[in-house]
């Protein structure tokens, strides 16, 4: 059902498209219809084509201009087919491109073919300039959105500070004024009165009770500063290039473990080199148009996979690695002290813990930042709470059991199976 | 004067108790040298690396534990080879095959689909295209070849072999042909590999 609605609504599209298409370009005789070849080209040829950039294989915009048309329907029915017979033209192609075998699609009846080189032929969409060049220029204005905020809470203090200079002279010459009218101000009282803080310091009760309120809200204050010191929840650095786990892990789910391979097997969870960017950015060169915030506009974004590549050392252009690369010096943010231990193949392959319940929400994270406190506190109370999965593991059946017995529960914490000695994290 | 004066402090007091956090610098800490490891860390910065980057490449020549050369070429025709004559050295097992699906879901899932019909998450949303299904008929996929991807990548796909081992690329590969055989409405790899097993020592004997 769901299949039929998608074809129905793409149907619908292409026939306003193949409409356009038409007006635009009546000199399209070849016949095809741009839709279905659209389609067809996203389904078949886009792995390895794409229109105006070289990719595994080469741009294909026009390529039917360039050829003759029984020729084409031969070559990408079976191309290798044609090289083998000797045909002098496929050869060249063959060789130009480094030699890449293109699949054979005997699948692709000639009308099949004729809509994909009508696509093809289809001219490039001229973006929508004036409306396009707005946004990305409202984009970039509202990029410092911290700016903009910290701008206005200066314009207030200043307003603040401008009338309080106002009151204070209006009071200066309102005085002068009073004076010159021949009033006087009295401190007839003042001699008389008992100055307060002296009337504080003869009663010793209020003595006593504010200092003790004094000690109290001071250690209140001083143990919150000092518990603080060496935690760095919150804590979320400028990053040599803007990676968004937002669009990564939440937008295109992409599995934490796929980037982050070696948390799997291995004490760190392993900042991901470049090749495991590589893999996918090769085919991106660029974010789509809906991938664009108003925070971070398009622009930023291409920008920040263009540091890629600057950093792997990938041409785009010319689609080859050109040997030249700089390292990317990435800010490190979670970091437990030397004195602790901690292995993360034992909480996400052995526990099992996934990996936001200590990292947060980073599939929701623009910018990376350090959920959690990672205190000794925060460990202990987490290995407290949580119950060990005991099931299938028979070569420990008997002492869980054992454990269970003495403790007297039926699921076992870490905490109960060692899991606060301080041996555990400290040697 | 003496009130302006107090006004002035209780500003900078104020000031300096909001203004101190910053999230964009860690926070200071007590002793940092109880903090801070004297040995090399991974990925830390010391000048003694070059580059300063103590991630680097292994050494030339040199392998890592448990590695297993893996003799193909990186070619059309290594391709060819390993998917005529290269066989899995693992046998076929259900448990094996349970951590192949797990793995597939974690790396090969967003493009290639659960069920391997090519219409992943990163497919549907257009950020990759032309993805072919498993039971593509113009496609010979089997188990060698489709180690022999996964270990050099192929056309748009990339290597995988940084991110998994030998052992873990060829769980894979079986969930992948089970994958492929469900597509097709056959049985699955663990049936045939047993009605294959059930044949060779039904004729072994004689």
């Amino acid at each position: 059902m769901l299949v039929f609605l998608l074809t129905f609504s793409t149907t619908i599209y292409s026939q306003d498209e193949a409409a356009a298409a038409s007006q635009e370009a009546p000199a399209d005789a070849a016949g095809g219809d741009v839709a279905a070849g659209e389609s067809l080209f996203k389904a078949n040829c886009a792995a390895c084509h794409k229109l105006d950039k070289k990719a595994v294989g080469p741009a294909l915009r026009n390529v039917a201009d360039l050829f003759d048309k029984d020729w084409l329907h031969k070559w990408i029915k079976n191309s290798q087919g044609l090289i083998a017979s000797g045909d002098a033209q496929a050869n060249k192609i063959f060789e130009e491109n480094n030699k890449m075998i293109m699949p054979p699609f005997p699948g692709l009846s000639d009308e099949d073919i004729d809509n994909i080189l009508a696509y093809t032929s289809k001219p490039k969409a001229e973006p929508k300039a004036p409306v396009a060049d707005a946004a990305a220029a409202g984009g970039a204005s509202t990029g410092g959105g911290g700016v903009s905020n910290g701008l206005v809470l200066g314009a207030l203090a200043l307003i603040f500070l401008l009338l309080v200079i106002m009151l204070y002279l209006v009071t200066n010459t309102l005085k002068r004024i009073a004076e010159a009218n021949g009033v006087v101000y009295e401190k007839e009282e003042k001699e008389k009165r008992l100055p307060i803080w002296k009337a504080f310091v003869q009663n010793q009760f209020l003595v006593m009770v504010f200092s003790i309120v004094l000690i109290l809200v001071g250690s209140y204050f001083a143990y919150g500063y000092m518990m603080q010191v060496g935690v760095d929840q919150g804590y979320a650095p400028v990053q040599p290039i803007h990676y968004s786990h937002k669009i990564h892990a939440g937008d295109n789910q992409i599995d934490c473990n796929f980037c982050h391979s070696s948390a799997r097997k291995s004490k760190t969870s392993g900042i991901p080199s470049l090749n495991v960017c590589m893999n996918c950015h090769k085919n991106i060169s660029e974010v789509a148009e809906d991938t664009a915030t108003e925070e971070y506009s398009k622009e930023f974004y291409d920008g920040e996979i263009a540091k890629l590549y600057k950093a792997v050392g990938w041409d785009a252009e010319n689609q080859e690695y050109t040997g030249k690369t700089e390292p990317v010096k990435w800010v490190r943010i979670h970091n437990l002290p030397d004195f602790a231990y901690f292995n993360h193949s034992q909480h996400v392959t052995v526990a099992g813990v996934a990996c936001q319940t200590c990292h947060g929400e980073v599939e929701k994270m623009e910018v990376m930042e350090q959920f959690a406190p990672l205190t000794m506190g925060w460990c202990i109370s987490c290995h407290k709470e949580t119950n060990v999965n005991l099931a299938n593991n028979e070569y420990y059946a008997k002492i869980h059991e054992e454990l269970s017995k003495k403790y007297g529960v039926e699921k076992l914490t870490i905490a109960e199976l060692g899991g606060i000695e301080c041996g555990k994290c400290h040697y | 004067m003496k009130t302006l004066i107090n006004i002035g402090i209780a500003i900078i007091v104020s000031a300096s108790m909001v203004s101190c956090f910053n999230d964009k610098k860690p926070n200071y800490q007590y002793f940092p040298n109880m903090y801070e490891p004297v040995g090399y860390e991974t990925y830390g910065e010391y000048d003694i690396f070059p580059g300063q980057q103590e991630a680097m490449m292994p050494v030339e020549n040199t392998v890592p534990r448990g590695f297993v050369p893996y003799e193909y070429d990186d070619s059309t025709e290594g391709l060819e080879l390993a998917k005529a004559e290269l066989q899995s050295p693992y046998e076929v097992t259900e448990e094996n095959l349970a951590t192949g699906a797990h793995l597939y879901t974690i790396y090969c899932a967003v493009c290639h689909g659960d069920k391997g019909d090519g219409k992943g998450i990163l497919v549907t949303r257009e950020k990759f295209l032309g993805i072919p299904s498993y039971a593509d008929a113009g496609r010979n996929i089997v188990l060698g070849g489709i180690y022999h991807v996964e270990t050099y990548g192929l056309n748009a796909m990339g290597s995988y072999a940084s991110q998994t081992n030998e052992k873990e690329r060829w769980q894979i590969a079986m969930h992948v042909m089970d994958l492929k055989a469900s597509l097709k409405g056959e049985p699955g790899i663990l049936e045939t590999t047993k009605a294959e097993a059930n044949t060779a020592s039904e004729t072994e004997p004689k």
